[in-house]
């Protein structure tokens, strides 16, 4: 945590001004009942708990009203591999990660590519509160309270061209931090950099977003600090943390998973109950929390908003 | 050190009896370690936890009880047999709480996904095979059963055990998604126990034995 290890900064050094900025905003805006003990410079410990903290987060339409998956498990019980293979080993591993400074460079087929700073895409763009199922591969599932903006918004910025087909995605790639993508036994575990893509069609979908936080509070590291892809409708693989890049591309990426098991992970990765995972049945999901498995929903139930993506293409190739 | 007059080797007794009833509670303590986190609520996922911790102490056991008898041959202290019989039912006692965690926590009985995984999938398959074959061996392992089925029976049974530990083994590099290092490992001890053991029947077969030709009850 930023804050508690570094407790002789002053808060001009601690807060970043992004935050500074949304609260103003929110305080300006009116709302300000209880920014009493939102303003800056009451006394230490106030700035140390609330620093960390949105204030006047948008809600959306495509939040759903299931309970939350409890943020204990949101945040112990992860698939990071640049931080180990075990669930709780980025809750523990991921701690050293810096996320200041953090660039992200977007680029490729766009007339205005840019390099943008965590700390103004924090300022620049509307965060929102979704709250979204999250459905692993591995046939668990949560409901995350994510903090973020659409993804469509941050791409118009750089005004993709004609080929701007697909999206790129990478992860920090960085072993000094990341342990997980040092070299093992038996060489690496993945090729690093995790890459993913998106369609860029799917990449403008409104439910297709940017994440810099959850559960009203900054990104936790082990959940793929400070900006990651959330895409509900498929598995979570899909949705990769800690993006340094951001690219438009021709032609459709490959992304690690498929790249490590083609026959396991495909490119598209939608929630199918009726295609199975070639080693598991993918029909029903355990949701964390919960002893007794419930069915999955076919794009995880984000249909009505996806399912138009894919008219005419066999459903048994979007795996 | 042995009592006079009998053939009782003192030391050697009050040694294999202190062990075998220290790794009696060693053995023990995996299980009470998952119900203690179970019960003070420590696991996020518990059906996940329980059926990783179980089935892993399940193969390291079993991979232990085949360790018995290498060992007993390099050290020349034949006492150790007495652990075999604990270890191997210790090790079973796993795979039944690892079966179970999946049927009932896992599965619920819903028995559509159960049958589609015995019959599909690789990985259940091979798991499903290990402990069918451990069935008839944790029957067996009384004194009694022993005597009813005379020993060279008795352990021509009990060579179910070597294929049951390679479908152990291949249960669990057929379910990871990309680590095969865990794994591995335990796959690399097996190929070193299995390996010891057609080293030893090659070279039985080529020095014949001198003394005697009926293997003494409990080698293998």
């Amino acid at each position: 945590m930023l804050i508690r290890t570094k407790p002789d900064l002053t808060e001009n050094d601690v807060t970043p001004p992004a935050l500074y900025r949304q609260r103003r905003r929110f305080i300006q805006s009116g709302f300000a009942l209880a920014a009493g003990a939102l303003v800056p410079g009451l006394d230490a410990a106030a700035a140390t708990l609330e620093v960390k903290k949105f204030v006047g987060l948008g809600t959306s339409r495509y939040s759903t009203d299931e309970e939350m998956t409890d943020i204990e498990a949101i945040t112990n019980y992860n698939n990071f591999y640049e931080f180990g293979l075990d669930k709780d080993s980025p809750a523990k591993l991921a701690q050293e990660m810096k996320t200041r400074p953090w660039q992200i460079v977007v680029d490729g087929e766009c007339t205005k590519p840019m390099t943008l700073d965590i700390e103004d895409v924090l300022a620049d763009f509307a965060m929102e509160e979704r709250i979204y199922r999250l459905r692993c591969v591995e046939a668990w599932s949560m409901v995350v309270p994510w903090v973020g903006f659409p993804l469509s918004a941050l791409l118009k910025k750089v005004e993709p061209t004609m080929n701007a087909k697909y999206v790129e995605f990478h992860t920090l790639h960085d072993p000094d931090q990341m342990p997980g993508q040092r070299r093992g036994l038996f060489g690496y575990v993945l090729d690093w950099p995790y890459t993913e893509g998106l369609r860029i069609d799917e990449a403008m979908n409104p439910l297709t977003i940017l994440s810099t936080g959850l559960y009203g509070e900054v990104l936790p590291n082990q959940n793929g600090a400070p900006i990651r892809l959330v895409v509900p409708w498929k598995y979570g693989f899909k949705s990769i943390k800690s993006i340094v890049t951001i690219k438009l591309v021709e032609k459709q990426p490959v992304n690690t998973w498929q790249q490590q098991a083609p026959n396991e992970y495909g490119f598209y990765a939608n929630v199918n109950p009726q295609v199975d995972h070639p080693r598991w049945s993918q029909a029903r999901e355990r949701r964390i929390g919960e002893m007794l498995r419930r069915d999955t929903l076919p794009f995880n139930g984000y249909a009505e908003q996806v399912a138009s993506l894919y008219n005419g293409m066999d459903p048994k190739q979007l795996y | 050190m042995v009592l006079p007059g009998t053939n009782i080797d003192l030391f050697g007794e009050i040694r294999i009896r202190t062990i075998k009833s220290l790794l009696f509670v060693l053995l023990c303590l995996p299980a009470a370690w998952m119900l203690f986190e179970l019960l003070a609520g420590r696991l996020v996922e518990p059906v996940e936890e329980l059926t990783h911790g179980s089935g892993e102490w399940a193969l390291r056991i079993l991979l232990a009880t085949l360790a018995i008898t290498p060992l007993r041959k390099l050290t020349g202290w034949h006492k150790l047999i007495r652990l075999r019989r604990m270890l191997g039912l210790f090790a079973f006692a796993y795979m039944v709480m690892h079966f179970s965690v999946y049927l009932v926590l896992d599965q619920y009985f819903y028995w559509p996904e159960i049958v589609a995984d015995l019959t599909e999938r690789t990985y259940i398959i091979a798991g499903f095979t290990c402990l069918v074959l451990c069935l008839p061996l944790a029957a067996t392992s009384t004194d009694g059963m022993m005597r009813r089925l005379g020993g060279r029976n008795w352990k021509r049974l009990h060579r179910l055990v070597y294929p049951a530990a390679i479908a152990a083994v291949l249960h669990f590099i057929w379910l990871v998604k990309a680590d095969l290092v865990e794994p591995a490992i335990y796959g690399a001890i097996l190929v070193l126990l299995l390996g010891w053991r057609v080293r030893e029947s090659g070279q039985r077969r080529t020095h014949k034995p001198k003394t005697r030709s009926t293997p003494i009850m409990g080698q293998g």
